[in-house]
């Protein structure tokens, strides 16, 4: 088998397995394809270091066969942190930092034998939808250069679409892993919250971030998923859990269909999601429609308590210890006010006042407890929606991949707020939601699904998604830009 | 001009209204939120993990001991604990304070209310706790170390602490400071902190106003960072004084912070350590709720050891002791198990009451020990007491036996104490008829002072007995030679 032939994380593992490849073969390939990177997906690349990886787990393979990722590349988004490889949050204030530590995540893929091929673009310290708020440069939609990927995880988006990895992790916070996998063609998922260590996942909202994988197919994030997950004693909101099983049952499931999520939705993605709706009916799934009436307050809740948390959580990058320190200062207070002012960009810093003003005396009330209150019936729509459906299903973003710097000419950031419309929801409810490919415009430009399911429904998410996969194959298309 | 008996005026006119809020160490191997060492005095930095450093992505588990120690003083104070433990951020910016916020309790403390018994000069009374918090401590500025340039040592980063806030109910300096010391007996009876104020284990803010008796609450300054009973009491004396005089003087206190200077003994405005006021508390969204379940509330029941009133209470019925010794015996836990060690070998509370309160403590102070490492173990200084009891050695041999086994520490079982009277030969002389030839010698010879003494001069005896006391080289039984003498001087 040759590797141009290998299109999946699933295919890769099977290939190494019957040692129709070696993982330093496939390493290679893929190093030399994001040397010839158009997308601007990677901020580090770890070259040395993955053939040494793809080297020791050939030698593994030969000595007991393949098991769990041995030789498979990956990459990480560049907010999990990674001993020995700088991890910079795509950040000026970070531009150098090298953590002594793996997250967790990392140290269970490196566990499980990924080779690791480097670090993917990101918004700043993912704030974003586009991956345009980068220090190190927008990435690039491989369906169309001139458009975005989605974010904040779009670089990993990117990489997996064209084809730089066959698999990455992604965190998503309000959707940064939904929103790039459907910008992007490639299948992702946010895990329900607690199910994925946030061990070494640089914080953005503590109470919403989650790691995710991103693949190209519903196998492939499950494969990846079962190698990230999992209780950890060093991040207190891990939960322990039932592991994700290595298939799931096929069986006929009730989806509800959510009004509030169609209404007025752009036709070029209301067809296909009509479509992928036939599909789930003629796959034995019965469709009912269902209501989940605070839909449109999830947005402002959304900003409200991502923001106060974030504000908080970013406040550690002082310039004492670590990270972009400015230099000729005279005193404490411009030692903090000139580290910070040069360290963050204008994205991080918005949410930094949005959040701080959201705690403060006299408005905390108004904002963040309102925000709470708001984010406690969202969850209770979804609860009382799940004791009658399965799943739900939802389109992920309100339109396909927009124009490079089209989000900034408005003026307005809550213009791009409005791309996280439909993904908010399930991270305020702490619920696993998954991003798959479900057809395309004529341009063509990717069109995405989400299913969302209850706490800990990954299994019957991923079961879903895999025989959706198996009836079509839009996550198969190869972007045209970048087939090699 | 101040006159000279203006602070007495003054303390008539003027009422003082005082609360404290103390920060208890509590006594755990690891921090608050990670699994960093607590030990005191190591190298600045080395005892901070990546938690503490704040590193990114890093993430706090708390540490289940802390809460075991903070319910268990809920209980020993007869706190309401809460039934689930949350914790808040506070926001603020300073080099010390890595997170750039310091996790603490803000609307759900671990224990609300409960009563702290004290003993001021005025008499014994309950003061009220308001609340008790857990918190993280921050870390040390160290400003003189560098010229030009602020040293940054980690290590207390994230310690646990415990902060006890009282309700204002305290009216003096006095009563501040008997506060102080029974809530600094207490957490080293229960063992949750070891109490050691040189090494910065108890820190005492204390928030303080004055008013006419029964007018309205006057504005208060809160003195920061007080460290020993003494400084906290000279630190209000001042502070009242100055905010009488201002008020006096016509002028308005402020509400603001300060700082005590020991050396001059004055209070003075601190420089703004935070940069805001707006600490923008908020849950943290790092640690979820912990219950704190009926089997740790009984746990911590069980735990409970005798504490200090009780004990004290027990002392006065069961020994017959005064209050003021029964107190002073209570005040340290380790000195009221080392005096109940004394007891239980000897039987003789009195004794060894005053031996503890006397010849322990002055070699202590003397030899700047702690009674835990105490040369002279309890079994010891029980035997001790024990041959002074049958008058097998005199007190004055026992004082100086007590001495020579204090200094060679090497021999700590009981039996060195009888080895020694023997080697030492310090055995009393009690024999009668040795001593009826002592007493025959010395009166023989001194015919002058045994007529004064039979002409009335009773003093004499003592004389005689030391003359008797002399002769035998110190040995005789005083008491047997006081009959003697009587018997003998009384023969015409």
């Amino acid at each position: 088998m040759v590797v141009e032939g290998i299109a999946t994380l699933t295919a890769a593992r099977d290939a190494l397995a019957a040692k129709a490849v070696s993982a330093a073969e496939l390493a290679r390939h893929h190093l030399r394809r994001i040397a010839a990177d158009r997308t601007g997906s990677f901020i580090t690349v770890c070259e040395e270091r993955a053939l040494a990886e793809a080297k020791a787990a050939d030698a593994a393979i030969a000595e007991d066969g393949q098991r769990g990722l041995l030789g498979v590349p990956i990459a990480h988004k560049d907010v999990f942190c990674t001993e020995g490889v700088r991890t910079t949050c795509a950040s000026k204030m970070l531009e150098d930092f090298v953590a002594p530590y793996d997250a967790t995540v990392v140290a269970k893929l490196k566990a499980a034998g990924a080779v690791l091929l480097g670090k993917t673009n990101m918004d700043e310290f993912a704030m974003g939808s586009s991956t345009e708020t980068s220090h190190f440069g927008a990435t690039r939609n491989p369906w169309d250069l001139g458009r975005v990927p989605g974010g904040s995880s779009g670089g990993s988006a990117a990489a997996v679409a064209a084809g730089l990895t066959p698999g990455a992790t992604g965190t998503d916070t309000g959707g940064s892993v939904r929103h790039p996998a459907a910008f992007c063609g490639i299948s992702g998922l946010k895990p329900t919250y607690g199910r994925v260590s946030r061990f070494g996942l640089v914080a953005f909202a503590s109470s919403l971030d989650q790691g995710g994988p991103m693949a190209r197919s519903v196998a492939d994030l499950r494969i990846l998923l079962r190698h990230m997950e999992g209780h950890d004693s060093r991040d207190s909101t891990s939960a322990p859990m039932r592991p994700t099983g290595s298939s799931g049952a096929d069986k006929p499931l009730t989806i509800g269909v959510p009004s509030e999520y169609f209404e007025d939705l752009d036709s070029g993605i209301a067809a296909p999601l009509e479509e992928a709706a036939r599909t789930f009916a003629r796959l034995g799934h019965r469709l009912r429609a269902i209501a989940l009436p605070h839909t449109a307050f999830a947005v402002p809740a959304y900003y409200v308590v991502a923001s106060a948390e974030a504000s908080t959580n970013l406040a550690r990058f002082d310039g004492v210890r670590y990270g972009h320190r400015a230099q000729g200062v005279d005193s404490m207070e411009a030692l903090y006010r000139q580290s910070r002012g040069e360290g963050f960009g204008v994205e991080v810093k918005r949410r930094i006042l949005t959040g701080t003003y959201a705690l403060s005396v006299g408005y905390y009330d108004a904002y963040y407890r309102q925000a709470q209150r708001v984010r406690r019936l969202i969850r209770q729509d979804f609860l009382d929606a799940f004791a009658e459906v399965d799943a739900i299903l939802t389109p992920v973003t309100p339109c396909v991949a927009f124009p490079l710097g089209s989000s900034e000419v408005e003026g307005d950031p809550t213009t791009l707020y409005k791309q996280d419309a439909f993904t908010v929801p399930a991270s305020l409810s702490g619920l696993p939601a998954l991003s798959i490919p479900c057809g395309a415009t004529r341009h063509p430009l990717p069109v995405g699904l989400q299913l969302i399911g209850p706490h800990f429904g990954e299994d019957r998410l991923l079961a879903l998604g895999e025989a959706f996969q198996r009836e079509t194959d839009w996550h198969l298309r190869t972007p045209p830009a970048v087939a090699t | 001009m101040t006159s000279v008996n203006a602070p007495a005026n003054r303390a008539t006119a003027w009422e003082s209204v005082i609360g404290l809020e103390v920060h208890v160490q509590l006594r755990t191997r690891s921090k608050l939120f990670s699994a960093a060492p607590t030990a005191f005095g190591a190298a600045p930095n080395t005892q901070a993990s990546v938690v503490d450093l704040a590193l990114p992505g890093v993430l706090p588990v708390l540490n289940a001991e802390a809460l075991r120690l903070a319910v268990l003083f809920g209980v020993a104070v007869g706190g309401e604990v809460a039934p689930v433990c949350r914790f808040d951020r506070k926001n603020y910016f300073y080099p010390d304070l890595p997170k750039g916020y310091q996790v603490s309790q803000l609307d759900e403390p671990a224990v609300r209310g409960g009563r702290l018994a004290i003993d001021a000069e005025d008499g014994p009374r309950h003061i009220e706790l308001t609340r008790a918090h857990l918190e993280e401590d921050a870390g040390k500025s160290l400003h003189d170390a560098y010229a030009g340039q602020t040293g940054i040592d980690l290590n207390r980063a994230g310690v646990p602490l415990l902060e006890v806030v009282s309700e204002p109910q305290l009216r003096t300096p006095a009563q501040a400071a008997a506060y102080f010391r029974a809530l600094h007996t207490l957490v080293r009876y229960l063992g949750i902190s070891d109490g050691n104020l040189n090494e910065g284990s108890m820190r005492c803010d204390a928030n303080v106003s004055v008013r006419r008796p029964g007018a309205p609450l006057g504005e208060r300054a809160e003195i920061k960072n007080l460290n020993s009973f003494r400084f906290l009491e000279k630190a209000l004396r001042f502070e009242i004084d100055r905010q009488v005089e201002t008020l006096e003087a016509g002028g308005v206190v402020r509400r603001q912070t300060l700082l005590y200077d020991s050396a001059r003994n004055e209070t003075r405005p601190m420089r703004g350590k935070e940069l805001s006021d707006d600490y923008r508390y908020f849950p943290d969204p790092d640690l979820l709720p912990v219950e704190v379940t009926p089997a740790m509330l009984d746990e911590a029941r069980a735990a409970l050891p005798e504490l200090p009133n009780a004990k004290r209470q027990r002392y006065a019925s069961e020994f017959g002791m005064t209050d003021y010794d029964a107190g002073w015996l209570v005040a340290d836990p380790h000195v009221a198990s080392y005096f109940e060690a004394v007891v239980a070998a000897c039987g003789k509370p009195k004794a060894a009451a005053n031996w503890v309160m006397g010849e322990v403590a002055a070699a202590l102070r003397r030899d700047e020990r702690a009674i835990g490492d105490a040369p002279v173990p309890p079994a010891q200084l029980a035997r001790i007491i024990a041959r002074v009891a049958d008058q097998t050695i005199s007190g004055t041999a026992a004082k100086g036996l007590f001495e020579t086994l204090w200094r060679q520490a090497d021999a700590t079982d009981a039996e060195a104490v009888d080895q020694l009277i023997d080697s030492q030969g310090l055995r009393q002389l009690s024999d009668v008829n040795a001593l009826e030839a002592l007493v025959r010698e010395v009166v023989a010879a001194n015919p002058g002072q045994v007529r004064q003494y039979r002409a009335g001069k009773a003093k004499m005896l003592g004389y005689f007995v030391g003359q008797v006391m002399k002769a035998s080289r110190g040995k005789a039984n005083p008491r047997e030679v006081n009959s003697l003498l009587r018997k003998a001087l009384a023969e015409p």
